[in-house]
């Protein structure tokens, strides 16, 4: 691609020669807006008040990293084996309940990995209805008469994540199926690929692109992962950073450990790169044909139903059927007017995010496909850091220089006009909207790119022939071509900014509850009973965008038929 | 001069419409803003309380974390009126770091007894708890266990359940012990507590004494409220069975004392509405309160003479706390913190 875009941008530079370029200039600006929490969070790790590096080096870091290591490729390889394989499955396959499953096997994706943690918790435990029917049905008396897998350990973290993580890569790698040419497809059957074959050395490697983003979404999440690991006392350096901070006093040592997971995040981006970067492919967009796919019968058919009810059962169904029970037990004590102020701010800030950080990542990965500039595509990468971040980490990041703006502005208007502005921005609903945004950005960017990289260049240059300027270009060319992407990039961080937890907590106005931080304070407590409705309700707003986007997937499928 | 200021103060309003219309209007009505690392739900009542005696508006944003560091970096404009901690460590935490100012008050210093006061007037103790040791009834005999350092000896190996070594809880009861027996003392002592460990330290007081009735082990440590908390929950009906598993050891009763803690409030020191929040602080101290912290969260009531009633009175009336000066024990949390890694407490 870079030959063919280089033309469009060399063209573009030619008309625009030595006028400042307004698409870069707002770029960098939005990058560096974006970027500087991210920058305080090196700040502080810089200049620490008291060093505890050596400390913690000595001690506990190198276990913090096995663990997290451990939990990345334990999340990622099932996140993996899950989502691709349904993809599969649901796209390719014909088989009893697959136009259920379809859509259906989205739906872990709304429950917030702390909430599944929990629930299984309650149900495993000793005390919990599957143990108890066990001693009931063997006459055990304690937990010293029989062995049971303990879920609060690494293993039964990394599968509390996949639950509900896979998702990602199931969305992705779907979409990358059915945007494949069945021309492909039937040229590989010609060459005397056998299915499994065509699967295996035709789509799974042309799918590579669109797993990658999924996968370094799964990992990104995984890495910052704090509620289920704590639960677990599953101590990965998410978990380390807290100890640090919290229960050792030192948020210089926490930002350290921060950047050096930053450190593994930029590795797995560069990774993901590299591997997207080998392969580019474009497909014209007359060129479609419904994929074949392929009947199953007998035993096949059974293995893919069961393969694709597993993960919704044991994601989804399970879990709301958990909450649905305790929040239909403690119903009288959790509704009130409360709650739907609750649901209101909870949902009215998810969605200005969701819009905000697609406005910005439609403008950045425009802009980085204008101009082919190094320092650029380093800024943009850069801006996306805060989705690798703990949230509470990312939180102190814009509180400093929020307010240290804040108190900049208030100092300058008290000396020359006598007035006090107080603190304007700090502790509004805007500082946690800003947070939103600067966390969740990666996912809008990342799925806008993704879009527009197939998106071939001739179109740009045609465009540009027919005497369109590049506003207009992004209006009437891309915009519509990459519609589906940008929708699915807003809903997943709308369903995002509903779960989120540490930074609402820490920034939020007073008297200000988001239904996660609503169910954070009992859930926090291990009262589950009283935090399921709240539970539920997040789940069930998260179906929402859910529903959406399968109709989109749907849809797209439905106008690519015709 | 007047006139100048008006012509500035019109203009820079003209000029900043936008600022203008966000600086949020005086409010009529008095109010006092809580920073709280209490959760809400456990102070509403008192704080409903407050204001219907008051007319005081209580505005709170609870977080159990980063509400200091908040506090730090909104500097003279925080709007923060009153920080309330759970423990002493995060209350030496706001102090250390000068975020506070000293509470003149006559009614609380009549209210709370100068140990449970910050000599410099920085902090006020609002309740108090002791952290005990919860043993089983079946499997453990009366007497067969008194001391905190009787939880290193290796007859209990396998057999003690914690929650994690790092929380704040066990941080001061390790301090207490650092103040007592010297780093090195605390060390080993720390040591032969890991080695007796049921398993990795997991969950919170409530799930150590759930262990318990399950049989994952004899002894647990934990808070005293938990009890009240378990024994009359009428939500969950099993955790009344935890609670009457378990006989309650206040340690050390022969020399020292059971180990104590403490809950507490600040005043911010730029706070704008300090007025209200001393009020808020009086009230907090005064009779009713203190009544309503042990009646409805089994705490103890810091203020002398506090009628105690139901099971406080029953199980939690009659016992020696340790005197150690708080000051101390936060003084020690640090090292206390790099003791529990040194030990691989937690892993």
């Amino acid at each position: 691609m870079s030959n063919t875009a280089s033309i469009v941008s060399t063209q573009h530079e030619a008309t625009s020669h030595r006028h400042i370029n307004p698409w870069l200039l707002t770029a960098f600006a939005i990058a560096l807006l974006v970027g500087l929490p991210i920058a305080s969070v090196f700040w502080i790790a810089l200049f620490p008040e008291e060093n505890i590096w050596a400390h913690l080096a000595d001690t506990v870091l190198p276990h913090y990293v096995f663990t997290t290591l451990a939990l990345l490729a334990g999340v990622g390889g099932l996140a993996i084996l899950i989502g691709v394989g349904t993809a599969w499955l649901v796209t390719m396959c014909r088989f009893p309940g697959r136009r259920f499953f379809e859509w259906a096997l989205l739906l872990p994706f709304a429950v917030p990995a702390y909430v599944i943690a929990y629930v299984y918790t309650d149900l495993l435990e000793y005390a919990g209805p599957v143990q108890g029917l066990l001693r009931e049905l063997f006459g055990w008396s304690t937990a010293r008469d029989y062995w049971f897998p303990d879920i609060r350990t690494l293993g039964g973290a990394i599968i509390m994540l996949a639950l509900v993580l896979y998702p990602y890569i199931y969305m992705l790698a779907r979409a990358s199926f059915l945007e494949q040419s069945a021309n492909i497809q039937a040229a590989s059957r010609t060459l005397g690929c056998t299915p499994w074959q065509s699967f295996y050395r035709v789509s799974l490697p042309m799918a590579r692109p669109g797993i990658a983003v999924g996968l370094s979404l799964v990992s990104m999440e995984t890495i910052n992962d704090f509620g289920t690991v704590d639960f677990f006392a599953v101590k990965s350096l998410s978990a380390g950073i807290y100890d640090t901070w919290l229960n050792m006093g030192n948020l210089g040592g926490a930002a350290q450990i921060a950047s050096l997971m930053l450190v593994f995040v930029v590795m797995l981006i560069t990774v993901e790169r590299i591997g997207r970067a080998k392969q580019r492919q474009y497909h014209g967009a007359d060129r479609y044909r419904e994929l074949v796919s392929y009947p199953l019968n007998g035993a096949r058919k059974a293995a893919a139903v069961t393969a694709c009810l597993i993960p919704f059962a044991a994601g989804f169904l399970i879990p709301v059927l958990v909450l649905g029970y305790y929040a239909w037990d403690n119903f009288a004590y959790s509704w009130n007017d409360q709650f739907v102020t609750i649901a209101r701010n909870s949902f009215l800030l998810s969605a200005s995010a969701a819009a905000v950080a697609c406005l910005i990542g439609v403008l950045l990965a425009y802009t980085k496909r204008l101009n082919q500039r190094r320092s650029l595509a380093i800024a943009v990468n850069f801006s996306g850091l805060g989705y690798a971040m703990p949230g509470a980490v990312l939180a102190i990041g814009v509180l400093i220089p929020f307010a240290a703006f804040d108190n900049a502005l208030d100092s300058f208007m008290r000396e020359s006009f006598g007035i006090s502005t107080g603190l304007l921005l700090s502790g509004t609903t805007f500082a946690v909207l800003f947070a939103y945004v600067v966390r969740f950005l990666a996912i809008a960017s990342g799925s806008v790119e993704s879009s527009l990289a197939k998106v071939t260049p001739t179109m740009d240059m045609a465009a540009r022939s027919l005497g369109l300027n590049s506003l207009q270009t992004l209006w009437r060319v891309h915009l519509p071509l990459i519609r589906g992407g940008l929708m699915t990039g807003a809903l997943v961080v709308f369903v995002d900014c509903m779960k989120e937890l540490p930074a609402t907590l820490i920034l939020r106005p007073f008297n200000f509850d988001t239904l996660a931080t609503h169910v954070y304070q009992f859930a926090s407590d291990e009262m589950i009973e009283e935090a399921a409705l709240g539970s539920l309700l997040i789940v069930l707003v998260g179906l929402l965008p859910v529903i959406l986007l399968s109709r989109s997937i749907a849809s797209a499928n439905g106008a690519r038929k015709r | 001069m007047l006139t100048l200021n008006r012509l500035k103060q019109a203009a820079a309003l003209s000029v900043l419409p936008i600022a203008a219309t966000l600086v949020p209007a005086q409010a009529q009505a008095e109010e006092v803003n809580i920073y709280s690392y209490r959760q809400a739900f456990l102070i509403e009542p008192i704080l409903d309380a407050f204001t219907e005696e008051t007319g005081i508006k209580a505005n709170v944003v609870f977080a159990k974390k980063g509400l200091v560091e908040r506090l730090e970096n909104e500097g003279q404009n925080s709007k923060a009126d009153l920080v309330l901690t759970a423990d002493s460590g995060r209350l030496y935490d706001v102090v250390n770091r000068g975020l506070t100012q000293p509470i003149d008050s006559a009614v609380i210093d009549a209210n709370i007894p100068a140990h449970y006061r910050d000599p410099d007037g920085q902090w006020v103790a609002l309740t108090a708890r002791s952290r005990i040791v919860y043993a089983s009834k079946e499997r453990v005999k009366e007497g067969e266990l008194k001391t905190y350092e009787d939880l290193a000896d290796p007859k209990w190996k396998g057999r003690i359940c914690t929650r994690s070594g790092k929380h704040s809880y066990n941080l001061s009861l390790i301090g207490s012990m650092i103040a007592h027996h010297g780093e090195e003392g605390a060390e080993k002592w720390l040591e032969g507590v890991k080695a007796n460990l049921a398993r990795k330290p997991q969950g919170n007081d409530r799930a150590q004494v759930k262990a318990v009735k399950e049989g994952v082990c004899d002894l647990a440590i934990g808070n005293t409220y938990y009890f009240g908390k378990m024994l009359h929950n009428t939500k969950n009906p099993e955790q009344v069975d935890w609670a009457n598993s378990v006989n309650l050891i206040f340690p050390n009763q022969g020399d020292r004392g059971a180990h104590m803690n403490i809950t507490g409030a600040a005043v911010t020191k730029y706070a704008p509405n300090k007025e209200a929040a001393v009020k808020l602080i009086e009230f907090l101290s005064g009779a009713k309160a203190q009544e309503m912290y042990a009646q409805v969260n089994y705490e103890f009531p810091v203020r002398p003479g506090t009628p105690l009633a139901g099971l406080v009175k029953e199980h939690m009336s009659d016992f020696k706390g340790d005197q150690l000066s708080l000051a101390e024990v936060a003084k020690n949390r640090a090292a206390a913190a790099k003791l529990v890694d040194k030990v691989g407490f937690d892993n």
